[in-house]
């Protein structure tokens, strides 16, 4: 029988929860990476490794891998340092794929290693995109300091993959990071703009495995969807509680159905009124219900950041998000009904799932 | 020899590394260079670009504040300290 794994990010190192294909019973390890703040960890699909990237306070950033799902694990930074003077302050996000491991910095910058996680070599910082003056200011980085927030790589081609630069906008490379395109056509921003091309806060984006043209993005400022890779956006916020949020996932076999986790855009950036609810679409976003099956209804003032929400591969699909108290929720009917399956985790930075035979 | 204290922060992230250990260097440098050696990644948890101790690391020699530079005697006592911070 098929088994199911969450790789769960958490402020105090990484755990893992456990299942089967029934995804009702789930047993929690952990915490691992000897409890350093874990930003983002993934399971690469090809190798079965589990990567997550950490940053120690004392000990700076490293990415740790385990080979054995949790049982062992080991730490590299060699090669994860600027050379230029400026400070790497932490790794902020992953993306494996392709026999390539791609760590996404603060200051913005990506890192690649292809000997799965051993030794890592600058790919690039983005320099000379429009933006990068601002973005190479150490002080003009946004709370958080990601830099590079997220990576989605190409499923069909290595060369291929998206880079959001926290605060700035998306870019794509079609030649491994050598060249970019900046991909934010038709985004919304309330704000003063220096450049035509960027200047949007590009929270998550969330590509279709049903439609690889079909992407989904969680902005700052509202919801939008891309029929063209990116390469232009539609808003699609109407019938959303919110404009705000981070976390989104996309229906593994549908092209139009799509999670997203609305909150309140003040500083509380928690769910509105208390109450946890997930937001689906089934059209491409032309109209929207709320999913709160299961969920708490009362003083669940619940935050979800970008990377803790994923979706599995079932026939019927099942998503889970970990939240920022250290809860996870999980559905295994597409949404339409949650469990929490962990309550009492460290504050949760990302959450991942795969399908192991 | 050296009479170098590590913190317990450091110890789990090498496998074997004990919390003390004599060490034969005539510096800072050349001390974490010695354990690097023995436990490759171990500077990289003790020093950024510069390089320079990390931030939140403290080296003591003989009970001294210390850098890199900072010489060790044969008798000297070395601690390494994981500074207060965090929560």
């Amino acid at each position: 029988m098929a088994r199911t794994l969450l790789v769960v990010g958490t402020r105090k190192g990484c755990f893992l929860l456990e299942s089967d294909a029934d995804r009702r019973d789930w047993r929690v390890r952990g915490p691992f990476c000897e409890g350093w703040p874990v930003y983002h960890a993934v399971l690469d699909g090809d190798t079965g490794r589990i990567y997550a990237a950490a940053a120690s306070e004392w000990h700076g950033s490293a990415i740790w891998r385990s080979d054995d799902l949790g049982e062992t694990w080991t730490h590299s930074s060699e090669g994860l340092a600027y050379e230029d003077g400026r400070r790497l302050s932490k790794a902020s996000t992953l993306s494996s794929a392709h026999g390539r491991l791609r760590v996404g910095v603060e200051a913005p910058g990506i890192f690649e290693s292809r000997d799965g996680g051993e030794t890592f070599s600058l790919l690039s910082t983005l320099a000379g995109q429009p933006g990068s003056e601002v973005w190479d200011d150490p002080a003009n980085q946004p709370p958080g300091h990601l830099g590079i927030s997220a990576i989605t790589a190409d499923a069909d081609d290595a060369e291929t993959f998206w880079a959001i630069v926290q605060g700035i906008g998306l870019f794509e490379t079609s030649d491994g990071g050598t060249t970019w395109t900046p991909r934010n056509r038709g985004l919304r921003a309330d704000w003063p703009r220096e450049h035509e091309e960027v200047g949007f806060c590009v929270h998550k984006v969330v590509r279709s495995r049903a439609d690889g043209d079909r992407m989904f993005q969680q902005n700052h400022v509202g919801m939008h969807r891309s029929d063209d890779r990116g390469a232009s956006w539609q808003e699609i916020t109407e019938g959303l509680p919110t404009e705000f949020g981070f976390a989104a996932a996309a229906h593994p076999h549908d092209r139009d159905t799509f999670h997203v986790i609305p909150l309140d855009p003040g500083h509380g950036r928690t769910m509105p009124d208390g109450q946890a609810a997930v937001w689906r679409t089934r059209d491409a976003g032309s109209s929207w219900e709320r999913l709160s099956n299961g969920l708490p209804q009362r003083d669940a003032y619940l935050g979800v950041l970008r990377e803790a929400m994923a979706g599995d591969t079932y026939d019927v699909p099942g998503y889970y998000f970990g939240t920022s108290t250290g809860q996870v929720f999980a559905s295994a009917d597409d949404g339409d009904s949650w469990a929490e399956i962990a309550s009492y985790l460290p504050p949760i930075s990302s959450v991942e799932v795969a399908t192991l035979d | 020899m050296a009479d170098v204290h590590l913190p317990m922060t450091l110890t789990p992230l090498f496998a074997g590394l004990p919390r003390r250990l004599d060490v034969d260097a005539p510096t800072v440098d050349a001390a974490i260079g010695s354990l690097d050696e023995r436990w490759p990644g171990l500077r990289d948890r003790l020093c950024e670009p510069g390089p320079a101790i990390r931030r939140h690391i403290h080296v003591y020699v003989d009970r001294e504040r210390a850098g890199l530079e900072t010489p060790i005697g044969p008798r000297s006592r070395v601690d390494v300290i994981a500074a207060i911070s965090g929560g």
